[in-house]
């Protein structure tokens, strides 16, 4: 029993990661119709900006403290936004009109090209990094199940994250915004609402949360490489379609469950060598069986 | 004779009595040189028949490794087999029959992944295909028939420029014929419009499954030679990347241009043999050249004037 609901603890926890990262692409889905590739690599940007900006903020705040740590995370979070943006203005923005899978090739090779110029040596080179320590060690337990600070950390931020953007988007104007360029953006135009303006905020916002998780995921996990946004990342595509794509609520339930799924099946025996296959595994199954998702609504196309 | 040189049957022999004349030479070639160019008959393969699923049907596939793993592994499988139980003169008979079951599993491996296809489109198709692409490989790594992670070796190196170059050939010539064909044409209908192609009467769902098992089988028959060409295979060369490289040239010839992807996959292949001092920047240079590519010259880097043939004479 006390195995069965640690696993579900180390489930959270992962999955708190990859609702993190769904939001991102749920966000961009909603408001542009396409999979940004590179969303991952966001993530991955964000784990390594934390490596890198943790002992220059250590000169001011001693780490691991909740002071520094709280530094990085702003501070990352502030990086991974610009990065988004960018990426938007760059590779995305010139291709507003042309057809959706233009854009999705062109993602994939912005994805690309961030993996790789981040493995070259005079980026962060190829080899694991282990990822320092950001919060004091400790252990406490709630309701029978015993956490250490930082699976708590994970899930305690990911649910304020979660609000905030449940706040931005349902009770500010520019939440109001997005949700009426995601409706329709020719008739918000329309409104004098400036689509440009509103997906560059998007992109700015999903890429932050993105961040966000990549320092979770540093935290929990330790070893961090260039490369790891990509498996994360496309899990993470996973729950978004799991929970419907285009739907906030959906994508963080997605994520957790399949963080818990894989928790659970990577503790199997004869199940565990397969771990990795489950992702996808569900993906097809739930286009197949259900294409909106746990949470989404159908949606009729228009010729 | 112009109208000569036109048809297709007439360029699938002199195709074929070239490759013969060329095996014949093989012998004498420097083995270097000739293993390059039979890495460039088998990135023909795989790009034509990417081209097929997402050069004319419109399809987005990044799971052609997968298919080429398929092929690659069975026709291996039945080779070592043979190579156990029976002698070298029969094992010489063996190769074709084998590359040929490893294209048939590969095609129904295709099927599997087209059924899905049939409620998706785009984007999510592009994922479900990666997602399969990912699922063959963990299956491969985890089946003890297949040697697991540390793949198959001592494969019997049969894969001669003879066959790679016929079956080339033979792979260009179904792809461009079926794609100009009064059924074919169905194809370029779903890639332009699906639902203007329902609406005329075509069933989209069964030219994209078409597609996919005809692609798969192609890119199964190029892994078959890819296995007996190299001797050892593991699932790791089967990853995202080998998926991606033949999308890129796919890309670079233009979508749906026989020509044009020919040419990118020649060039592509010898390209890496030609850089070899600046190796570590290939990836770079591929994933820059493709976002320049798709926001300057969307249609491709070969592709000058028109598109299409108009479908009168």
């Amino acid at each position: 029993m006390n195995e069965i609901s640690q696993q579900l603890v180390n489930g959270l926890a992962l999955g708190s990661v990859y609702a993190l990262i769904a939001i991102g692409y749920t966000m961009v889905y909603g408001v542009l119709r396409f999979i940004n590739f590179a969303h991952g690599d966001v993530f991955m940007l964000g784990s390594f900006a934390g490596f890198y900006l943790a002992p220059q903020i250590a000169k001011w705040f001693p780490l691991p403290s909740w002071g520094g740590w709280v530094a990085v995370m702003a501070a990352t979070m502030i990086i991974c936004a610009i990065i988004g943006i960018v990426i938007e203005l760059l590779a995305y923005r010139p291709l507003r009109s042309r057809p959706k899978l233009t854009v999705l090739i062109t993602a994939i090779g912005v994805s690309l090209l961030i993996q790789y110029t981040c493995q070259h040596q005079a980026f962060f080179g190829a080899s694991q990094k282990a990822f320092p320590p950001l919060l004091p060690s400790g252990n406490f337990s709630l309701g029978g199940l015993s956490f250490n600070t930082t699976q708590f950390v994970v899930l305690g931020v990911t649910l304020v994250l979660l609000a905030a953007l449940t706040f931005i988007v349902k009770k500010t104007r520019i939440g109001m915004a997005m949700r009426a360029v995601s409706h329709n953006s020719a008739a918000a135009s329309l409104m004098g609402i400036s689509n440009s303006f509103i997906i560059s905020f998007t992109f700015g916002l999903g890429s932050a949360l993105a961040g966000a998780g990549g320092i979770l995921y540093g935290m929990t996990y330790t070893g961090i490489e260039p490369l790891m946004g990509v498996s994360v990342g496309l899990k993470a595509f996973v729950a978004a379609v799991l929970g419907g794509i285009g739907n906030l609520p959906g994508a963080a339930l997605g994520g957790l469950l399949l963080g818990i799924v894989e928790t659970y099946a990577g503790g199997m025996s004869g199940v565990s060598t397969y771990r990795d296959g489950i992702a996808f595994a569900i993906l097809i199954l739930i286009l197949i069986f259900k294409p909106t998702g746990l949470l989404g609504s159908k949606q009729i196309e228009k010729v | 004779m112009s109208r000569i040189l036109k048809d297709p049957r007439l360029l699938l022999l002199i195709a074929i009595v070239a490759a013969v004349i060329t095996g014949l030479g093989a012998d004498q070639m420097n083995l270097y040189y000739r293993g390059v160019i039979i890495d460039i008959g088998i990135a023909i393969i795989l790009a034509v028949s990417l081209n097929l699923i997402n050069g004319h049907t419109g399809q987005f596939s990044l799971g052609h490794a997968g298919f080429m793993s398929v092929g690659a592994y069975v026709s291996a499988m039945i080779t070592l087999a043979a190579q156990k139980s029976m002698g070298a003169e029969v094992l010489a008979w063996m190769f074709l029959p084998a590359l040929l079951v490893g294209g048939l599993v590969a095609a129904l491996a295709g099927l599997l992944v087209g059924i899905p296809s049939l409620r998706l489109r785009g984007d999510y198709l592009a994922i479900v295909t990666l997602g399969f692409g990912e699922i063959i490989r963990v299956i491969f790594q985890n089946v003890e028939a297949a040697g697991g992670a540390s793949g198959l070796s001592g494969i019997p190196r049969m894969t001669g420029l003879t066959w790679t170059f016929i079956l080339a050939a033979i792979a260009v010539y179904v792809v461009g014929c079926l794609v100009n064909s009064t059924y074919g044409r169905g194809f370029i209908a779903v890639h332009d419009d699906e639902v203007a192609a329902s609406s005329m009467g075509l069933n989209p769902t069964r030219y994209k499954v078409t597609a996919f098992v005809i692609g798969a089988f192609f890119a199964g028959i190029a892994g078959g030679l890819f296995a007996h060409h190299k001797t050892t295979i593991n699932p790791q060369v089967f990853d995202f990347m080998k998926s991606f490289e033949v999308v890129v040239m796919v890309i670079l010839g233009g979508m749906g241009r026989t020509g044009g992807v020919i040419l990118a996959a020649i060039i592509l292949t010898l390209a890496p043999e030609f850089l070899r001092a600046v190796a570590e920047y290939r990836m770079i240079i591929y994933a820059l050249l493709i976002i320049f590519l798709m926001i300057a010259r969307p249609q491709g880097l070969f592709h000058f004037g028109r598109k299409r043939k108009p479908l009168t004479h």
